[in-house]
């Protein structure tokens, strides 16, 4: 009854399952300590609920009191006024229910009832968060607090990296930390292997902070299960990092399916993009050095025109191949391929992590990421499909962590790019998607559909929190909390591996102690390190 | 503790005699002549072993003869207390009487905060409260319900902001009883704020 007193935060009026619970707050209760976000558990007759405030609003019996309301000076008015004639009242979406015979085995079940008038709104306790999410432990990943508790918040990792997954937020609200968290999560729970895409170099060795000291990446951490792979070698170098492979593209290496993509980064026309395929076909393998051939040669004319190209097309084309061919880590012809490279360091259970150094541009990032990807993917496919049919072990999940992702993701390519194909497939063969951007607004409805689980950092534009919530059931109201949380280190959490949305402060990342804690699951981090950490 | 009021003090707390009775209220006359029970003060009548409790409102001093009104006689008094030396006789010509509204009963040695099944009975004395009857009965809340609901000459704002002044005065922490019963008028007045706000305005701490 104590822990119920103390935490009671008030009762319930009135409700729907589809509008939500609408809790008058006791009179002892300050509206000023309830925010948004919070968790609540609401003691019915037989069940309890679980849910989260999103939204609290000033309610009065009497609209008269808005004309005269008390004067400065008439304290005693407003004290007898407040809770009684004036009252706080908040938003409870309910997400889950114990109580039911089924539940008591499989724990907390998805709701179809509401609790009755008058059941007590109770702030929920650290043990009721232990209840919902989990226990850390090798599946649970402690990734945070609930909002203003200290209790540990913890997702299920092996459970998230079915499916495909995405991190949200404007730029500069925590979406690398957080998404370096998860990556570590990953690894620690060992629930799937990591490819990043690392476009700024944030997570491999080192990664920024703003107004701080740089925090350690992935490979600082876990120096034996991380490889570092970079296409600048001379960024790498003065960075002071330890690379473990350079990464060069062969021009032909790249398909046509590559250059599509591009198409918008390199400003190319439809019929050019069309040309590209005609070219693979009429020259082979080695299409983008004959092409590129072409132009010096004096038969281009009649080549050009045996194939059906306009000159101007193919001028298009060229100017864009050039660009491509500019790229530093471009060359005619490679002997080992970084993706035979990625793959063994995959198969062998070692994470890799791709730098782009100084060659961070969108048009290198979307070539490399689609073209290592592709590959990946397809040999992923191969293998797994090669497991079932002999009753193999499937290989180990592999998780693709793409920064941008709308470059990727966006209406018009996802239908072509291999990472809409990841998406939408998903888990089949046991290849998922760790997609970041800042505007979601960008990336394909269908796309954003698919997504399991998303974290989502504040977002102000109506349309980019639309998109995130695509599909979700209490949009409104969660609605209501992304435009809420704070610009830093708040972020909130939906979808397939957690039982409801939950708002938290990602667990701290940087101090030593948090390195400490990080190593702790892993056998590379001793003690006689830890100075090190400073 | 017992309810019962102390009956070593009953002679002094003794003030007045029921004149007229329902079960809402009563009319009582005092014994002595200007001696009236301050507004919205607590007393009580005996009914057998039981006790009715009320709130006084509404006191005049009148002439005993409903159509003979009293006439002015201090011209050439100095002071009012003269006015009476001189005319002894108007102790006995002129009555002092109030109106009280019924607030709760006791049963069986305990407060019930609504009406009592019968009214007083006429020529029921009728005592001034202690203040430990006071803060005993005043427990509960409920009694604001009834004096909200009265119907008297004055306006209940008045009378009820009268009652819990008093009451409070009783109390070892006047504010806090005051804020409670103040909580309570809201909850009462619901859907009248301007009344809750006439009366919480008098009740300024």
């Amino acid at each position: 009854m104590n822990r119920q007193d103390n935490n009671k935060l008030g009762v319930v009026v009135s409700g729907s399952l589809s509008q939500g619970i609408q809790a008058r707050l006791d009179s002892n209760t300050s509206i000023e300590d309830v925010t948004v976000g919070h968790l609540v558990t609401i003691q019915g007759n037989t069940r309890r609920f679980f849910g989260m405030i999103n939204d609290i609003s000033l309610e009065t019996t009497d609209p008269g009191i808005l004309l005269t309301p008390p004067e400065a000076d008439e304290v005693f008015l407003a004290t007898v006024l407040q809770g009684t004639t004036t009252y706080g009242s908040m938003q409870i979406v309910p997400y889950l229910t114990l109580g039911g015979d089924e539940s008591l085995i499989e724990g907390p079940q998805p709701v179809k009832s509401i609790p009755s008038h008058f059941s007590p709104v109770l702030l929920a306790s650290e043990a009721d968060i232990e209840l919902v999410f989990g226990k850390e432990g090798t599946r649970n990943f402690f990734i945070g607090n609930p909002l203003d508790m200290q209790v540990k918040l913890c997702l299920d990792l092996p459970e998230l990296v079915t499916r495909s997954n995405g991190v949200f937020g404007k730029s500069g609200t925590g979406k690398t930390f957080l998404t370096r968290m998860l990556l570590i999560g990953i690894l620690q729970t060992d629930a799937a292997v990591n490819l990043v895409f690392d476009m700024h170099s944030e997570y491999g060795w080192m990664g920024t902070r703003e107004k701080a000291s740089p925090v350690k990446g992935l490979k600082q951490l876990f120096p034996s299960r991380v490889s570092v792979f970079t296409l600048d070698e001379q960024s790498s170098r003065e960075r002071k990092v330890s690379t473990d492979f350079v990464v060069y593209i062969g021009y032909d290496e790249i398909e046509p399916a590559d250059i599509e993509l591009l198409r918008q980064t390199l400003n190319l026309t439809d019929q050019a993009v069309s040309a590209t395929y005609q070219l693979r076909q009429r020259f082979g393998q080695k299409w983008i050095e004959k092409a590129l051939a072409l132009e010096s040669d004096g038969e281009t004319e009649d080549t050009l025109k045996s194939l059906n190209i306009h000159e101007a097309t193919f001028q298009n084309l060229v100017r864009g191949l050039n660009i491509i061919c500019r790229l530093p880590f471009t060359l005619p012809h490679v002997e080992t391929r970084a993706v035979d490279k990625v793959l063994e360091y995959l198969q062998s259970g070692k994470h890799v992590v791709l730098e782009f150094g100084r060659h961070g541009n969108i048009a290198a990032y979307i070539l490399v990421a689609n073209l290592l990807t592709r590959r990946i993917y397809t040999r992923y496919r191969e293998n797994t499909e090669k497991a079932m049919a002999e009753n193999h072990p499937q290989p180990k999940p592999l998780v693709i962590t793409i920064e941008e992702a709308h470059k990727f993701l966006n209406p018009a390519v996802a239908g072509q790019t291999i990472f809409g194909t990841i998406a939408r497939e998903m888990r089949k063969y046991n290849a998922t998607l760790l997609v970041i951007d800042q505007r979601p607004s960008g990336i394909d409805e269908e796309v954003m559909s698919q997504l399991g689980t998303k974290i989502t950092c504040l977002l102000d534009s109506e349309k980019d929190i639309d998109a995130v919530l695509a599909g979700i059931s209490g949009k409104s109201g969660l609605k209501s909390v992304i435009a809420k949380l704070s610009s830093k280190q708040q972020a909130l959490v939906f979808g397939h591996a957690v039982p409801m949305p939950v708002a938290f402060r990602p667990r701290d990342y940087g101090s030593a102690e948090s390195y400490a804690q990080f190593g702790n699951a892993s056998p590379d981090i001793k003690e006689d390190n830890l100075d090190d950490l400073w | 503790m017992a309810i019962r009021g102390d009956y070593m003090n009953e002679a002094s707390s003794r003030i007045a005699e029921v004149t007229q009775a329902s079960t809402a209220g009563f009319f009582a006359q005092c014994y002595e002549l200007f001696d009236l029970p301050p507004l919205g003060s607590m007393i009580k009548c005996r009914d057998g072993g039981n006790e009715i409790m009320a709130i006084t409102c509404n006191a005049r001093t009148s002439s005993l003869e409903p159509g003979r009104r009293p006439i002015a006689r201090g011209k050439n008094e100095l002071t009012e207390e003269d006015v009476f030396r001189s005319n002894p006789q108007l102790e006995q010509l002129l009555k002092s009487e109030f109106e009280a509204v019924v607030i709760g009963h006791s049963a069986n040695n305990q407060y019930h905060h609504y009406l009592p099944p019968r009214p007083v009975k006429l020529h029921s004395f009728v005592y001034v409260c202690s203040p430990d009857e006071i803060v005993e009965f005043s427990r509960s809340l409920e009694f604001l319900t009834l004096l909200a609901g009265a119907r008297t000459e004055l306006p209940s704002e008045e009378l009820i902001a009268a009652c819990i002044r008093f009451i409070g005065a009783c109390h070892v922490e006047p504010a806090a009883f005051t804020t409670l019963a103040g909580k309570k008028l809201a909850q009462i007045f619901t859907d009248d704020y301007q009344k809750l706000r006439t009366i919480l305005l008098r009740l300024k701490l």
